[in-house]
C-alpha cells in the first residue's frame, strides 16, 4: 500500500492506480486460487482458462449485437447450439437407462459422431459467412447489449461451468496430474477462444468495450468536472501570469484529472468486489462449512469415513473458486476495455497467480490478498528496480560498455528472476506464507 | 502410378514431419518421465531447461562460426552438443544442490517441489532472457536439404516430389542413437539397474545398498543429455526461441503422461502418438484424396479435419481422453 502511495508520489498518480487496480484484480484471482489450494488442497493451474472465460463473458454480454451476423448465420448457429444441447442429453438418457455394456459405448460414440458432423456441415458455411460480416470492424455475432457490470456476474457463470466439466473429469486425479490436466483443459479453451472468429473475433481482438465508469473525453467537457478541478488547484492556477497562461495549464491538468478520476471509479468498484468477497470467503471459512474443508484437506479418508461427501465438497469448492476467478477476469478485461485472446498465457495468468497465493500465505485470506498485491507490484515495478540497481553497479563502467548495454536492454526480464527467486525463498525458509493460516480453536 | 503419388503426398506431409517432431517430443518426454520415477515430481521447468542447454549450443554456433570451424555439411551446432552439454548439466546440478535437495532430504510432497520447480523455471527463463533475449533465432548451417522434390521428381518421374530436410534426418537419427544407448544403460549396466530399483521402490533399494546420491546425480546428468539434445534438434528444425520452449512443455506432458509417466518406453511412444496424432488430424487430405479417388467423387473442400490452429489443443485432448480413461497411460506408468 506504502509503496504504491511512493510510486504515485515518483511516477505518477495515473500509473499508481493503474497498479493498484491490477493489484486488486490480482488480488480476486488469488482468492479464488486460495479457496481450492488453501481451503481444499486441490492444485488448480488452469486459472487462465477461466480467466478468459471470464473476458469472453464481458464481450458476449456487453457488445452491441451485430445484425448482419445474426441474420446470414444466426439460424444455423442457433441450430448448432440445439444440437450440443440434444447431444449432452441424449447421452445422460442413454447413460441412465440402458446397462454398462458395449452397445452403451457404441450407441455414445454414434451420438458424439454424428452430432459433430452434423455440426460441421450446419455451421462451416455460417460461420464464413458471419466472419464475412464487414471483418475489419465486427465479423462476429456480437452480444447482447446489456451493462457491462451485469457481465462480472456471467463471468463467473461461466467459469463455473467450465470448472464443473472440468471437476467432473479430473478432479479424481492425484495432486501433480491435476495440476497438468487443468493447465492443458485451460489452452484448450483458450485455444478455441483465440481461434474461434465468429464468438469474439479471436485473435483480431474485440476493442472500445463499454464502461461502467465515464469516458475521459466526457468529463473533459463536462463543466461541473472542470470546476472541480479548478476548485482543486486553486493556488497552482492563481501563480499563473496570463488568462491564456491559466487556461493551459487549466486544461492540462483537467486531462490528467479526467484520467484519475476514471481509474478511481475502477477503483471503486474493484474496491466493493474485493470487501464484499473477503466477508464472504472469511465467514466460510470460519463456518463449519470450512472447518469441514479443512478436515478434508488434511485427511481425506478419515473426513468420509466421518461421512462427509469428499467428491461432492471438491467438485463444489473448484467450482467455487473457478467462479471468483471469472469474476476476475471479467473485471480486468472491462478495466481494459478490450478483449485480447492472443495475451492469454499461462505464464502470466497461471503461474504469477501461484506465486501470489504462495507467497501470500495459503489458506488465509487476507494472506492472498496481500499476495496479489505485492508480488503484482513486483511483477510491474521490477524492471525500474532492476534498471536502478543495473545504473548502480555499472556507474563506473562508460556509456557505450557492451555488459551495461545489453543489462539495460534486458532489464524487463528481471522480473522473472525477482519472482522466481522470491517464490524459491518463500517455499525453503516460509513455506506457510507471509500471512500463514490461523486456526482458530474453541 | 496415382497409388505412389498419393504414398508420397503422406509421406512428404505427414508421415515424415510427424516422425521429426514425435522424435524431438520423445527425448523432452523421457526427461520428464526419468525425474518423474527418480526424483518424483513433475518438473514444470522442462521446456525452460531444454532452452537453457539449447542457448549455449546457439551461442557456442555463433562463436564456432566466428573463428571459421564448421562441420562440413553437418549443421556446426552438433558439434557444440558435448559442451552444451556440460553446461546444462552443471546448471542442473547447482539447481539440484541450492533448491532440490532441501526437499528430497526433508521428504516433502510431490506439489511442493512441482511449485518449487515453477520458481526454477521462473529463474531460468529469466536468466535465458537477460543472456540471450527472447528474440527468434536460426542457427543452422550446412546443407539444408537431403533430397529436393525437383530432384526427387527428376529421379523418378513422379508427379509429387518428395523432401527431406537435413534436420529431419539428423533429428530422427540422433534421437534413435541416443534413445538406444539410454535403453541400453538402463537395462544392461549395474547403475541403470540401481536406477530403476530406486524407482521401483525407494526404501527397498536402500535397503540393498544402492547409493542415492549417486542415482540421482545419474539422473541428472541423463536428464541433462536428453534435455540439451531434445532442445537442439527441435531448434535446428525450426528455431530458436524461448517462449516456443516454454510452450512445448505442454506436448511433452502430455506425451510422457499418454505413455504413462515414470515409463521410459510409453515416453517414447507416447511422444509419436501426439506428433502423428497432432499432424494426422490437421492435415488437409484434399491433394491425397485426389489420387486414390475416382474422378467423380474428388473433394471440392479441404478435407481438413480440424484447422491447423487447434494442434497444440489435440495432443490436449487425447491427455484429457487418456486420464480419464486410463489414467495410468497406454503402458503401465510408474516404472523404470
Amino acid at each position: 500500500m506504502l509503496l504504491i502511495i511512493l510510486v504515485g508520489i515518483f511516477q505518477s498518480w495515473s500509473i499508481a492506480l493503474t497498479i493498484f487496480n491490477y493489484c486488486m484484480i490480482s488480488a480476486v484471482m488469488t482468492l479464488g486460487a486460495n479457496i481450492q489450494w488453501g481451503y481444499a488442497g486441490l492444485i488448480n493451474f488452469g486459472i487462465m482458462g477461466y480467466t478468459a472465460l471470464g473476458g469472453l463473458a464481458v464481450v458476449l454480454v456487453s457488445v452491441a449485437p451485430v445484425p448482419e451476423a445474426w441474420s446470414v448465420g444466426g439460424v444455423n448457429m442457433m441450430t448448432c447450439l440445439g444440437i450440443i444441447i440434444l447431444m449432452i442429453f441424449s447421452t445422460r438418457y442413454i447413460l441412465k437407462n440402458i446397462q454398462k455394456s458395449n452397445k452403451r459405448n457404441y450407441l455414445i460414440a454414434g451420438i458424439i459422431i454424428v452430432g459433430l458432423i452434423l455440426i460441421k456441415i450446419i455451421a462451416g458455411p455460417a460461420i464464413e459467412q458471419i466472419e464475412a460480416v464487414d471483418p475489419a470492424k465486427t465479423g462476429f455475432l456480437g452480444g447482447l447489449g446489456l451493462p457491462v457490470l451485469f457481465s462480472w456476474i456471467v463471468g463467473g457463470l461461466f467459469a463455473a461451468g467450465l470448472a464443473f466439466i472440468v471437476g467432473k473429469v479430473a478432479l479424481g486425479l492425484r495432486a501433480d496430474y491435476l495440476a497438468i490436466a487443468t493447465l492443458l483443459i485451460a489452452e484448450i479453451v483458450v485455444s478455441i477462444i483465440k481461434h474461434e472468429d465468429w464468438l469474439a473475433r479471436g485473435v483480431k481482438n474485440v476493442i472500445g468495450l463499454k464502461r461502467p465508469a465515464p469516458y475521459e473525453i466526457d468529463l473533459q467537457t463536462s463543466p461541473w468536472f472542470i470546476n472541480l478541478v479548478e476548485k482543486f488547484h486553486l493556488t497552482k492556477l492563481d501563480l499563473a501570469n496570463s488568462l491564456s497562461e491559466r487556461q493551459d495549464i487549466l486544461n492540462q491538468l483537467v486531462i490528467d484529472a479526467s484520467s484519475v478520476y476514471v481509474k478511481l471509479c475502477f477503483a471503486g468498484m474493484f474496491l466493493v468486489v474485493v470487501i464484499i468477497l473477503l466477508i464472504i470467503t472469511q465467514k466460510a471459512l470460519y463456518s463449519p462449512w470450512g472447518r469441514m474443508m479443512r478436515a478434508i484437506r488434511d485427511n481425506e479418508e478419515a473426513a468420509s469415513a466421518m461421512g462427509k461427501n469428499v467428491v461432492k465438497q471438491h467438485l463444489f469448492i473448484f467450482i467455487l473458486g473457478s467462479a471468483i476467478v471469472g469474476i476476475a477476469g471479467a473485471m480486468m478485461v472491462t478495466n481494459d476495455g478490450l478483449f485480447t485472446p492472443g495475451s492469454y498465457r499461462p505464464m502470466r495468468y497461471t503461474f504469477v497467480i501461484w506465486v501470489m497465493v504462495i507467497v501470500g500465505g495459503t489458506g488465509n485470506n487476507f494472506g492472498a490478498i496481500l499476495g496479489g498485491f505485492v508480488v503484482w507490484f513486483l511483477w510491474v515495478e521490477a524492471a525500474p528496480i532492476a534498471l536502478f540497481f543495473i545504473n548502480l553497479f555499472t556507474a563506473h563502467l562508460p556509456e557505450t560498455n557492451e555488459i551495461k548495454v545489453h543489462l539495460i536492454n534486458s532489464a524487463p526480464y528481471f522480473r522473472f528472476l525477482l519472482v522466481g527467486i522470491g517464490l524459491l525463498l518463500i517455499m525453503r525458509f516460509r513455506p506457510q506464507g507471509i500471512i500463514p493460516e490461523k486456526i482458530i480453536k474453541q | 502410378m496415382d497409388l505412389i503419388n498419393a504414398v508420397i503426398v503422406l509421406l512428404n506431409y505427414t508421415i515424415i514431419p510427424a516422425l521429426t517432431y514425435g522424435s524431438q517430443l520423445a527425448l523432452g518426454a523421457i526427461f520428464v518421465t526419468l525425474i518423474y520415477g527418480i526424483l518424483r515430481f513433475a518438473n514444470f521447468a522442462t521446456g525452460d531447461m531444454m532452452s537453457f542447454g539449447t542457448m549455449f549450443a546457439v551461442l557456442l554456433t555463433y562463436y564456432f562460426q566466428s573463428i571459421g570451424i564448421n562441420f562440413g555439411f553437418l549443421p556446426t551446432a552438433l558439434l557444440t552438443i558435448p559442451f552444451a552439454i556440460f553446461m546444462m548439466i552443471l546448471y542442473m546440478l547447482i539447481i539440484d544442490q541450492t533448491v532440490f535437495k532441501y526437499y528430497r532430504i526433508k521428504k516433502s510432497p510431490p506439489v511442493m517441489l512441482a511449485m518449487v520447480s515453477v520458481g526454477v523455471m521462473f529463474v531460468t527463463q529469466a536468466i535465458i532472457r537477460i543472456i540471450i533475449g527472447p528474440t527468434d533465432r536460426r542457427f543452422l548451417d550446412g546443407e539444408k536439404f537431403i533430397l529436393k522434390a525437383t530432384e526427387f521428381k527428376e529421379m523418378t518421374g513422379l508427379a509429387e516430389g518428395l523432401t527431406i530436410k537435413s534436420t529431419q534426418m539428423i533429428t530422427i537419427v540422433v534421437t534413435i542413437i541416443v534413445v538406444a544407448i539410454m535403453f541400453w544403460f538402463l537395462n544392461k549396466t549395474k547403475t541403470g539397474t540401481s536406477m530403476r530399483a530406486y524407482s521401483d521402490n525407494e526404501d527397498l533399494a536402500l535397503l540393498s545398498g544402492i547409493d542415492p546420491k549417486k542415482v540421482v546425480l545419474i539422473t541428472w546428468i541423463i536428464a541433462g543429455i536428453l534435455a540439451t539434445i531434445g532442445g537442439i534438434l527441435y531448434g535446428l528444425d525450426k528455431s530458436y526461441r524461448p517462449f516456443v520452449y516454454f510452450n512445448n512443455m505442454l506436448p511433452i506432458f502430455a506425451a510422457a503422461i499418454v505413455g504413462g509417466i515414470g515409463n521410459p518406453y510409453g515416453a517414447f511412444f507416447g511422444g509419436y502418438v501426439i506428433a502423428f496424432a497432432e499432424i494426422f488430424l490437421t492435415y488437409a487430405y484434399k491433394r491425397f484424396l485426389v489420387y486414390i479417388l475416382p474422378e467423380s467423387l474428388e473433394p471440392n473442400s479441404l478435407m481438413q479435419l480440424l484447422s491447423t490452429d487447434y494442434k497444440f489443443a489435440i495432443s490436449f485432448s487425447i491427455l484429457v481422453i487418456v486420464l480419464i480413461f486410463r489414467p495410468s497411460g497406454i503402458f503401465e506408468g510408474k516404472r523404470i
